[in-house]
C-alpha cells in the first residue's frame, strides 16, 4: 500500500465515485419519469437498468483490480460534510456536522460486486418474469432505491450513511412485499415487515446518535479503527457493548435473526425476483454485514460475542426446525436461508476469539447469497424440475428422516412438530404481547377522546348511528389488529 | 405600514387582506378561485422578495434598507424562511383546490387567515402579535358555525388560549418580579394553541369538522410553536422550559400511537400533525444551539411535508368522501401520482433519507440525545411510529383492492403543479440541506442571543 503513486490513488477514487453515483442515476431515470407522468416503455426500463447496473458493476470490479494491483486495500472517497454547523467562538457552542463519506476495503467491496452482479442477474430475470406486469414500471422504481440502499450501505464511511441506505433497502423491501397489490395479504404482510424495519431501524439511529456522541463523530475509521478487519474500537469494553447490543438489535430486525424471524416467510408474498435478490441474498445479509463491519466492537467486549453467537446459535436452530416442516417452497427456502444467516452470525461472534472467522463468515455470506439466488429464481420451476428428476431416476424422489427422529420420545416429537410448523408462535407471541396491548391501549384512548370531544361540544359521538355527522363508523376489527392476526 | 413606501414583507401582508376583501364580493365559485390564486400568488411572490432582499442584505422596499426598515412588520432570521414558506403553503392549497371543493371552501376565510398569519410571522411587536394571533382564531369559528357544526371545543381551547396569551404577556410586562408566572401563562397558551396533550382535543376536532383546506392552513405554519420563539423562549425560566419539554415529549409519543390506530384520514393527520409538532418543542425546550437548530429546520421540514400529506388527503376526499382507515381502498391504480405523492410528503415527515426531514431529524435527534438520553430514545420512538402509521395509512388507501371507478380518478393538472411542487422542494432540499441548516442555525443563534439578553435584563432563568 506504502508505495502507491497518487494519480493510482486519485483514479481509484474517481472510479470509487461512479460505482456509489451509478445507482442513483438509475433511480433518476426511472424515478422522475413517473413523478412527472410519463410511462417509461418496458424496454427502456429494462435497457436502463441493464446498462447502468453493467457499468457500476464494471466500475466495482475495476476498482477492486486496482486494489489488487496497487496493494491499497483501503479507498476514501470523501464527499466532505454534507451538513455543517460551525462551532463558534462563544462558549460552549456545539459543533455538528454530518459527513457523506464511502469506504472501499476488503469488507465493503465484495459487497458492492455481490450487490451490482445479483442486481443486475435479478434485473435481467425480471425483465422477462414481470413482462406485461401492470406494475413493472413500479417494480424497477423500487429495485433502483433498492441498489442505492445497498450500494450505499455496502460502502458507507460513516455511521450515518450506512443508515441512509439501510432505511432505503427496508423502504424498498417492505414495498415490495406489497406488490401485488390488488389483494390484502400483501399490503398487511408489507406493513409488517415495515413495522419490524421501524424497530431495526430506530435500533440503529439510536446506536449511530451514541457512537456520535462517544466519538465526536460518526467516521467509521474513527470509531471502529481503520482497515477492516484488523481495526481496534477506541471505546471501553462498556461502551462497546452498549453499542454493539444496539447494532445487534438492528440486525436481528433486518436479517430476521430471533425474535423478529416471522416476517421473513411473510416477505415470500413479493414476485420472486425482489424474493430471490432480497430475502435470498442482498437484504436479509445486511444485518450480518452490519455486524461484520462493526466487529472491532465484538472485538472489544466478550459479553457481545457471547450475545452475538448465541442469538445466532439459536436462530440457526429455529430456521432449522421451521423449514423442516414447511409445505411451501418459497417458505422452505427463506428459513433455508435463515439457516444459513444464523450461522454467518455465530461465526461472526465467534470471530472474538478466531479473529480469521470474520474473512470465513464473508465468503460465506457471498457464497450463499449466490447459492439462495440462483435457487429463489429456480422456485417457480421446482415442479418441472422434480419431474425431470424423478423421470431421469424412474422413480420417487426419497426424503430422508434423520435416525435422531426415532430416539425421542412420540409426545416430544409431536409438539417439536407443531412448534416448527407454527414457527415457533413468533408471530403469535409478538401479537399476543406486543401488538393487540399497544393496540387497545391506543384504541382506549381514542374511545375516551371521541366521548370527550362529544360531551365537551355537547353534541352525540359522531361515531353513533343516528348522529347524522358520522365521518367514518369505528371499524369492528381496526386494520393494524387485522393484520397482526394475518397469516401469509 | 407606509403608504407612500411599502416595503415586500408589508405587500404580503397587505395583498391577502385585500385579496379577502375582494373575494367575499364574488359569488361565483370558480370566479374567487382565480382571483384567490392571483392574491396569494401575488402574496407567494413578495414574501420571496422580502425573503431575498434579506438573505442578501438588499433593500427590502422601494428604496429601503432592510436594517432600517422601523415598521411594524420586518424580516428576522426566524421569518426570513418561515414568511415564504407560509405564502406557499397557502397558494399551493388554493391551486389545488379542485371544482367540486370550491362552492364548500371559503377563499375569502382564507385569504383572510393568510393575512393574519403572514402579519404574526411578520410581526415584531409582542402586543400585536399577540393581537393578531387573537384574530386569527376567528375565522376558524365562524367557519363551523356556517358548517352548522359544534363549536365549543374549539371555542373553549382557543378561548383559553387567549386568555391566557393576554394574562401572561401582562405579567410579564408589567410584573418583572412575577416571571415565573408570566412564564407558565405563556407556555400554557403555547401548550393550547400548540395542541399539547392533554389541550389537544381541539385539533382532531377542527380537522373533523371544518373544511380540511382550511383546518390544514390553520395548523401546519405551527403557530404555537412561533409564539414560544418569539415570546416564551426569551423570557421563560428554565422549569418552564423543562415543563414544555416533559409534556411535549409525552404528547409526541401519545400522538404518534394514536396515528397507529385511526380509523379516519383527517384524525391520522391530525396526529401526525400533534407528534410532529411535539417534536419541535422538544427541541426548543432543550435550547441548545444544536437543538434549537434541528428544531426549526424540522419545522420547515414539517410545514411543507405535512401540507403536502393534507392535500393529497384532500385531493383523495375530493374524489371519494371521507376516508375511512378500516378498509382497503386500492387507489393506487387510479391515481399513481396521488400515491406517490402521499408516500414522498408522509416519509418527509418522519425524516426519511433523501427527503428534507431526513436531515432536520437527524441534528434534533443528536442534539436531544446529548442534552437528554431518555428524551432522545422517546423522539426516536415517536419517528419510528409515526413511520408506521404513514406507511399503514398508504397501505390501505392505496392498495388492498382494486377500485372500481366508473369517472377518472386521476390527478388533475393543477393538483399536478402542487404536488410537483411540493415534490420538488421536498427532494431538492433533501439532497442539498444546508441553506435549510444554516439559515436555522442563524435564526436558533439569534433566538438564544434574545434570551441571554432578556435574561440579562430581568431576573435570572433558573
Amino acid at each position: 500500500m506504502s508505495d502507491t503513486l497518487p494519480d493510482t490513488i486519485e483514479f481509484m477514487t474517481w472510479v470509487g465515485g461512479v460505482t456509489v453515483t451509478v445507482p442513483f442515476l438509475l433511480l433518476g431515470l426511472l424515478g422522475l419519469p413517473s413523478l412527472l407522468g410519463y410511462r417509461l416503455t418496458e424496454a427502456t426500463s429494462a435497457r436502463a437498468t441493464r446498462w447502468l447496473t453493467f457499468v457500476g458493476l464494471l466500475a466495482a470490479c475495476g476498482l477492486f483490480l486496482s486494489m489488487l494491483v496497487s496493494g491499497h486495500r483501503h479507498v476514501v472517497l470523501d464527499l466532505g460534510n454534507w451538513v455543517e454547523i460551525h462551532a463558534h467562538a462563544g462558549a460552549g457552542h456545539e459543533h455538528y456536522h454530518f459527513s457523506a463519506k464511502f469506504v472501499f476495503d476488503r469488507l465493503s467491496i465484495p459487497l458492492v460486486i455481490l450487490s451490482y452482479l445479483l442486481c443486475g442477474t435479478i434485473g435481467a430475470f425480471a425483465v422477462k418474469y414481470l413482462h406485461r406486469e401492470p406494475g413493472y414500471n413500479r417494480f424497477f422504481v423500487l429495485f433502483g432505491v433498492f441498489l442505492c440502499g445497498m450500494v450505499t450501505a455496502s460502502a458507507a464511511g460513516t455511521i450515518e450513511t450506512l443508515f441512509t441506505g439501510w432505511e432505503l433497502v427496508g423502504l424498498s423491501s417492505a414495498l415490495l412485499v406489497a406488490y401485488f397489490q390488488e389483494r390484502p395479504a400483501p399490503a398487511r404482510n408489507g406493513l409488517r415487515i415495515w413495522a419490524v424495519y421501524r424497530v431495526s431501524d430506530a435500533a440503529l439511529l439510536t446506536a449511530a446518535v451514541v457512537m456520535h456522541q462517544m466519538a465526536g463523530e460518526g467516521d467509521f475509521d474513527r470509531l471502529l479503527g481503520s482497515g477492516w478487519p484488523g481495526g481496534a474500537a477506541p471505546t471501553t469494553s462498556d461502551q462497546a457493548l452498549l453499542v454493539g447490543l444496539l447494532l445487534l438489535l438492528a440486525a436481528a430486525g433486518k436479517s430476521a435473526l430471533l425474535p423478529f424471524s416471522g416476517w421473513l416467510p411473510r416477505a415470500m408474498e413479493g414476485p420472486t425476483p425482489s424474493s430471490a435478490v432480497f430475502y435470498g441474498a442482498l437484504s436479509v445479509h445486511l444485518g450480518a454485514f452490519l455486524l461484520l463491519r462493526a466487529n472491532a466492537l465484538i472485538a472489544a467486549s466478550v459479553w457481545l460475542a457471547v450475545a452475538v453467537v448465541a442469538l445466532g446459535l439459536l436462530t440457526a436452530a429455529f430456521a432449522y426446525l421451521a423449514g423442516s416442516v414447511q409445505t411451501d417452497i418459497k417458505s422452505a427456502l427463506s428459513f433455508a436461508s435463515l439457516t444459513q444467516v444464523g450461522l454467518i452470525v455465530i461465526e461472526i461472534g465467534a470471530g472474538h476469539w478466531v479473529p480469521f472467522l470474520w474473512y470465513v463468515a464473508l465468503a460465506h455470506l457471498i457464497g450463499h447469497a449466490c447459492m439462495r439466488t440462483l435457487q429463489f429464481v429456480r422456485a417457480p420451476s421446482l415442479l418441472q424440475d422434480y419431474r425431470r428428476l424423478e423421470n431421469a431416476i424412474g422413480g420417487r424422489l426419497q426424503h430422508r428422516t434423520g435416525f435422531w427422529l426415532g430416539l425421542l420420545p412420540v409426545a416430544l416429537r409431536q409438539w417439536v412438530y407443531r412448534f416448527a410448523l407454527e414457527r415457533g408462535y413468533l408471530d403469535v407471541a409478538l401479537d399476543r404481547f406486543v401488538v393487540r396491548p399497544f393496540v387497545a391501549v391506543f384504541q382506549w384512548f381514542d374511545d375516551r377522546e371521541w366521548r370527550l370531544t362529544a360531551w365537551l361540544n355537547a353534541a352525540p359521538d359522531p361515531r353513533e348511528p343516528g348522529s347524522g355527522a358520522a365521518p367514518c363508523p369505528a371499524p369492528p376489527e381496526p386494520a393494524a389488529a387485522a393484520a397482526a392476526r394475518s397469516d401469509v | 405600514m407606509t403608504p407612500f413606501a411599502p416595503s415586500w414583507v408589508e405587500l404580503a401582508v397587505a395583498i391577502p387582506f385585500v385579496g379577502a376583501l375582494c373575494v367575499s364580493r364574488m359569488r361565483a365559485p370558480e370566479t374567487a378561485s382565480r382571483w384567490c390564486l392571483g392574491f396569494s400568488g401575488a402574496t407567494l411572490a413578495c414574501s420571496v422578495l422580502a425573503a431575498a432582499a434579506f438573505a442578501f442584505n438588499l433593500p427590502i422596499g422601494w428604496g429601503r434598507p432592510a436594517s432600517e426598515t422601523g415598521g411594524i412588520f420586518a424580516v428576522d432570521e426566524l421569518s426570513v424562511s418561515l414568511l415564504p414558506l407560509v405564502a406557499l403553503l397557502h397558494f399551493l392549497t388554493a391551486l389545488a383546490t379542485v371544482r367540486t371543493k370550491m362552492g364548500r371552501f371559503s377563499f375569502a376565510w382564507m385569504l383572510f387567515g393568510e393575512a393574519m398569519r403572514m402579519a404574526a410571522f411578520a410581526c415584531v411587536d409582542p402586543w400585536l402579535l399577540i393581537g393578531l394571533m387573537a384574530v386569527s382564531t376567528v375565522p376558524p369559528y365562524f367557519e363551523l358555525r356556517s358548517r352548522a357544526k359544534p363549536t365549543r371545543v374549539y371555542a373553549l381551547h382557543m378561548g383559553g388560549f387567549v386568555a391566557l396569551l393576554f394574562a401572561g404577556w401582562i405579567t410579564a410586562a408589567n410584573f418583572p418580579h412575577l416571571r415565573s408566572l408570566a412564564g407558565a401563562l405563556l407556555l400554557l397558551a403555547v401548550l393550547v394553541r400548540s395542541g399539547t396533550v392533554p389541550f389537544h382535543l381541539w385539533v382532531a376536532d377542527l380537522c373533523e369538522s371544518s373544511t380540511f383546506g382550511n383546518s390544514l392552513l390553520y395548523i401546519t405554519p405551527l403557530s404555537g410553536a412561533y409564539l414560544a420563539v418569539r415570546l416564551v423562549l426569551p423570557v421563560a425560566p428554565d422549569w418552564v422550559l423543562t415543563g414544555l419539554g416533559t409534556v411535549s415529549t409525552i404528547t409526541a409519543l401519545y400522538a404518534a400511537g394514536m396515528a397507529t390506530v385511526q380509523t379516519d384520514g383527517r384524525r391520522l393527520f391530525a396526529y401526525l400533525f400533534l407528534s410532529h409538532a411535539s417534536l419541535i418543542l422538544v427541541g426548543m425546550q432543550l435550547h441548545t444551539p444544536i437543538t434549537l437548530t434541528g428544531s426549526l429546520a424540522l419545522w420547515h421540514s414539517v410545514m411543507l411535508s405535512l401540507c403536502g400529506l393534507g392535500l393529497t388527503l384532500r385531493a383523495l376526499e375530493a374524489r371519494l368522501g371521507r376516508l375511512s382507515l378500516t378498509r382497503y381502498h386500492g387507489l393506487y391504480e387510479h391515481s399513481p401520482a396521488l400515491a406517490v405523492c402521499f408516500l414522498l410528503t408522509g416519509l418527509a415527515s418522519v425524516g426519511f433519507p433523501g427527503t428534507m426531514g431526513y436531515v432536520a431529524a437527524e441534528v434534533l435527534v443528536d442534539g436531544v440525545v446529548a442534552a437528554n438520553p431518555l428524551v432522545g430514545i422517546a423522539t426516536i420512538g415517536a419517528a419510528a411510529l409515526n413511520g408506521i402509521a404513514v406507511l399503514r395509512a398508504y397501505l390501505l388507501l392505496f392498495t388492498g383492492r382494486q377500485h372500481v371507478s366508473t369517472v377518472s380518478l386521476a390527478i388533475t393538472p393543477r393538483e399536478r403543479v402542487a404536488v410537483l411542487t411540493l415534490a420538488a422542494i421536498i427532494l431538492m432540499a433533501g439532497l442539498f440541506p444546508q441553506p435549510n441548516v444554516e439559515s436555522s442555525h442563524k435564526a436558533a443563534e439569534a433566538i438564544l442571543q434574545a434570551r441571554t439578553i432578556e435574561g440579562q435584563k430581568g431576573v435570572p432563568p433558573n
